[in-house]
């Protein structure tokens, strides 16, 4: 198609251009924002209306797992951050491995909340179980909150964990490199976000008091 | 035409085969896609609008049961708002003739706009998938109130998840736009010196982007709750239905300016075009749009003035409700200001743009009826509110969308339609229209309700009237299909500027060749609107 006569537009769509694939990106995490930002809208209005209820229901999460997974996912949004640093710095390996490492925390926090979710379905603490039905509606308004929101985040750990992995891949291909790093960053970008998220989930459902 | 130097092949023949298109990364073609897709959605909803004013024809039951008809107006609703109106004229026109009319040879982010265009297929997919299984397609409204929405056993799920897929894709192309805007313009092409279309594309994507995540997050609780038991807005296990509405109409409000601000775009680009005059008041035609999108934010309570809610919160919604008529009679009064002495050609788009005002200017001030506390409480989901929505809907963004197809189609396709037939098909849709949607403002004065398969006795004569009206619309929609079909196929070849335009799309041959411009486009001195020949004493 494009021969060498071919005029070509200086600001053509199809060159690149890491401003705007940084845009893209942020523009797109202020989409992410507001989708959780609903889920807090709702959060908000049903703790306002159940404030007894959301407490006591509170006390069945255990605290120390949530630490751990709030350490793990800060951890992790360091090493992506040094992992961005050392490929700008040239170092594509270092790069690589970083990123590896993310994604091994990531595949952490999930383990850990399998175990936390398991033990609430030992306990009979979900929506159609005995246990649960028997459960005051405010309790109920709390745990519903609680799956919904805290698997919605789970699903957004796996997206960014397999987003991270893609773009190993593009590294080791060459196609992501120390002067176009810009899909590395994104998926740094991404990854905070979701940390973000997390670092306003952990009070909201394990600590206040 | 006498090609001068080589042509360049046009964006048609540049590649050839199936997968050329649905593979596409070509921003015109798939504007064209989009067009197609949306087109065929448009006319099966059109079909089973028919159907329904066939049953309202008489009182009691004519051709389908109760159960039947709140199907059928649910998939009207769902098809026409999430597959035809929010995508029309952005995905469509947007797509087409965002990147041209900039000067630059695509959009921002070319993968992401096939991907947006495979998404929509996947939510016309999902929505179309109700159809064959289970009890049949939702019967909630378009709107999936709960606990309804929760409780009944038509295939809601997979209703709401197409709306959620549809409205994925409709938040890319925001993206797109709103990085394309701010990244390709044309060098020495500064914000305000862009096209109108442009500016109204820019605000309707930021609401997309600012206000499609809400509804995807409601609509997944939605899923939520029927497919886990999570029940969040089922009062029976916890939660509350009114905050449902709430979260729905914070998206869904904005959404009606998704589909109104690019319709407004293309009049403002038809008007000066016709009149070979400078734009009346650009600067507030443009920050006019962004004044509506920015208060149409904090108007959606106005829908659920007798859901419940405190009487100081109707009051704060309907006076911000009555701030949105300002920007939006900023732009009917510059529209009609640029007619004002110009050298007016009346040609088919212009009539439309003409109507598209006409039509508005009715629903708008329905709406006015209807934003107001005291009036809405009688006239609240009564034809009165069916026949406003489509005043705005239709008549507006509608018209405005084959006004565009009109105005742009000798760009598109290189080809020039029958202009006899085009108006012919244009007064009847303009007669049909009115015939079939004004007797429903008068019909829900008189206290008819909304949504019912039956009504009382008294209100036969004009149910006559508007489903007659009906028959005049879509014969009107047919003769305007085929002729532009026919017109694509075999009309007269058009120049490369047959309306004598100067937005760059004008610019470049018709249709454009694959890389939109062989030569470097030159912006108009003095403006995007600034007509050679116009004469301009006062400007």
């Amino acid at each position: 198609m494009a021969d060498s006569h071919t005029f070509v537009l200086p600001n053509s769509g199809h060159n690149f251009d890491a401003k705007a694939s940084k845009m893209g990106m942020w523009l797109f995490l202020l989409t992410e924002l507001l989708l959780f930002g609903g889920l807090f809208l709702v959060y908000m209005i049903y703790r306002y209306l159940n404030q007894d209820a959301f407490l006591l229901a509170s006390f069945e999460l255990n605290v120390w797992m949530g630490t751990i997974n709030t350490i793990v996912l800060l951890t992790s949004s360091m090493t992506i951050a040094m992992a961005i640093t050392a490929l700008q710095k040239g170092n594509a390996k270092l790069a690589i491995t970083l990123s590896w490492l993310t994604i091994l925390a990531a595949l952490g926090f999930l383990v850990i909340k399998y175990f936390e979710w398991s033990s609430k379905f030992e306990h009979g603490l979900f929506p159609g179980m005995d246990h649960f039905d028997a459960l005051p509606l405010g309790e109920r308004l709390y745990f519903y909150l609680y799956f919904f929101m805290t698997g919605l985040h789970a699903l957004h750990v796996i997206v960014g964990g397999v987003f991270i992995a893609v773009v190993i891949r593009m590294i080791k291909k060459g196609k992501v490199t120390k002067e176009r790093y810009s899909l590395l960053e994104n998926s740094g970008l991404y990854w905070h976000l979701v940390d973000l998220i997390w670092i306003y989930l952990f009070p909201l459902f394990y600590l206040i008091h | 035409m006498t090609g001068t130097a080589i042509e360049q092949p046009s964006f048609f023949q540049a590649k050839k085969g199936l997968f050329s298109w649905i593979f596409t990364l070509d921003h015109k073609r798939i504007g064209i896609l989009y067009l197609y897709s949306i087109g065929i959605f448009f006319l099966v909803a059109a079909a089973l609008g028919v159907l329904m004013r066939l049953e309202l024809l008489n009182p009691g039951r004519d051709l389908i049961e109760a159960q039947t008809y709140n199907q059928v107006f649910t998939l009207h609703g769902v098809i026409m708002i999430f597959l035809f109106i929010i995508p029309s004229v952005p995905a469509v026109f947007g797509n087409f003739f965002l990147p041209i009319m900039l000067g630059t040879d695509d959009v921002a982010f070319p993968r992401l706009n096939l991907f947006s265009w495979w998404l929509y297929i996947l939510g016309a997919l999902f929505a179309l998938s109700t159809l064959l299984f289970g009890d049949g397609p939702a019967d909630t409204g378009w709107t999936f109130y709960a606990p309804y929405s929760v409780k009944t056993g038509t295939n809601v799920t997979m209703s709401v998840l197409a709306a959620f897929i549809l409205g994925f894709s409709s938040i890319l192309t925001g993206l797109n736009f709103i990085v394309t805007i701010h990244r390709l313009r044309t060098p020495g092409m500064g914000f305000n010196q862009m096209p109108l279309f442009s500016w109204a594309l820019y605000a309707t994507s930021w609401i997309q982007l600012l206000a499609t995540p809400v509804i995807g997050i409601t609509l997944l609780m939605i899923v939520a709750e029927r497919v886990f038991g999570i029940g969040l807005f089922d009062p029976s296990i916890g939660g509350d239905p009114i905050l449902y509405q709430h979260l729905f109409w914070i998206y869904s409000h904005p959404a009606v300016y998704i589909m109104a601000l690019p319709a407004m775009g293309i009049v403002s680009e038809i008007i000066p075009t016709f009149a070979q005059r400078t734009i009346f008041g650009y600067k507030a035609i443009a920050y006019s749009s962004m004044a509506i999108a920015f208060v149409g934010y904090f108007v959606w309570g106005h829908h659920m003035f007798t859901s419940g809610m405190s009487g100081a919160a109707a009051i704060v919604f309907s006076i911000m409700t009555f701030f949105v008529a300002i920007p939006t009679a900023v732009k009917v009064f510059n529209w009609v200001a640029t007619l004002y002495k110009g050298s007016i050609d009346i040609q088919v788009p212009l009539l439309f743009a003409l109507a598209f005002i006409f039509n508005f200017l009715i629903g708008g001030l329905t709406g006015l009826v209807l934003g107001a506390l005291a009036a809405d409480v009688h006239v609240h989901d009564t034809y009165f509110v069916v026949g406003h929505f489509h005043y705005v809907m239709f008549g507006g963004a509608g018209f405005a969308f084959f006004g565009a197809l009109h105005y742009w189609f000798p760009k598109m396709w290189g080809r020039m339609y029958n202009k006899k037939v085009a108006n012919t098909a244009f007064a009847l849709l303009f007669i049909g229209f009115n015939a079939t949607y004004f007797p429903m403002l008068i019909l829900g004065l008189k206290g008819m309700p909304r949504r019912y398969y039956d009504y009382l006795p008294e209100f036969h004569d004009l149910n006559i009237v508007s489903t007659f009206g009906s028959w005049i619309l879509v014969t009107g929609i047919i003769v305007m299909v085929i002729n532009l079909l026919a017109g694509g196929l075999k009309g007269k070849k058009a120049s490369a500027n047959p309306w004598h335009g100067i937005t760059l799309e004008w610019q470049t041959a018709s249709p454009p060749p694959l890389l939109n411009f062989d030569k470097m486009p030159e912006l108009p001195k003095g403006g995007p609107y600034n007509y050679p020949n116009a004469k301009n004493a006062d400007h």
